[in-house]
């Protein structure tokens, strides 16, 4: 019997080897790839709480689908400023855009 | 037959878990976009699982459909020295995994405490229509602003990736 549970503890799981691909990541590009999985993670929450907790209402899918849209504008956003950035440094390796920096 | 379902979880429990781990451990980041796209299609099928097929077809059309292609187009257009190892990890990656795995272990625990109160009732079979009455009725201005958050998206990402040359 498969219960909200085990849903959700793929859905940490999921989010937690996306935030690792952010957060350690040379290439900006595969940085984006991990907030990816993070997103879908969180997709799986919303949509496994409405099947579970309120299955006569679809609000979860609802949040889910602003979620895919927000997550299409956020990585063509993304990806035009990684290719932006390369253009100008000819590089994409995160580590190296610290002009920020003091 | 009960448990089939519980079957098709698991399966897709575990390609989604091997593909992601794939596209963060890997080296070649051609490799890794493929199994990203494995792992957008593991997450549709659970959405089939869950009763929201709309949202399937949503996961397969922008997911692996969309986005993965805005992917493999950005590794195209980026790409520098040895595509065999163009996916490497950053000077803090142990730091990284510490937080994550620090997280897990906390989500793990907080929802395992959690006693969910399930409200018995069947989902109805399809439910397109419900999600359109939402979109239209109760989500209308919501689903408003994301028709002009995409626009700005739009205009921004080809404004950004068209560079700044005529600006002189």
């Amino acid at each position: 019997m498969i219960t909200l549970n085990h849903y959700l503890a793929l859905g940490g799981l999921l989010f937690c080897i996306g935030l690792f691909g952010a957060l350690a990541k040379r290439n900006a590009v595969a940085v984006l790839m991990g907030i990816e999985l993070m997103l879908n993670a969180v997709n799986i929450n919303l949509v496994a709480f409405n099947h579970f907790l309120e299955p006569a209402r679809v609000t979860g899918q609802v949040f889910a689908i602003f979620v895919i849209v927000v997550a299409a504008a956020e990585v063509a956003v993304g990806l035009a400023l990684v290719l932006n950035i390369y253009r100008r440094r000819l590089d994409s390796n995160v580590d190296d855009l610290d002009w920020l920096r003091w | 037959m009960p448990d089939m379902s519980a079957l098709f979880f698991w399966l897709l429990a575990a390609i989604i878990i091997a593909s992601a781990l794939a596209v963060v451990l890997l080296k070649n980041i051609v490799h890794s976009a493929l199994y990203l796209v494995l792992t957008f299609v593991g997450v549709a099928g659970l959405y089939i699982l869950l009763n929201a097929e709309f949202l399937a077809a949503v996961q397969l059309l922008v997911y692996a459909g969309a986005v993965a292609i805005l992917i493999v187009f950005a590794v195209m257009l980026t790409r520098r020295g040895d595509i065999r190892a163009s996916n490497l990890f950053n000077v803090n990656y142990l730091a990284a995994a510490v937080v994550s795995l620090a997280l897990f272990i906390v989500i793990t625990l907080a929802t395992g405490r959690m006693a969910w109160t399930a409200t018995p009732g069947q989902a109805p079979a399809g439910n397109v229509g419900a999600i359109a009455d939402a979109f239209l009725g109760h989500f209308a201005i919501p689903f408003e602003i994301a028709a002009v958050l995409l626009l700005v998206a739009m205009v921004g990402a080809i404004l950004l990736a068209r560079g700044g040359k005529q600006d002189q």
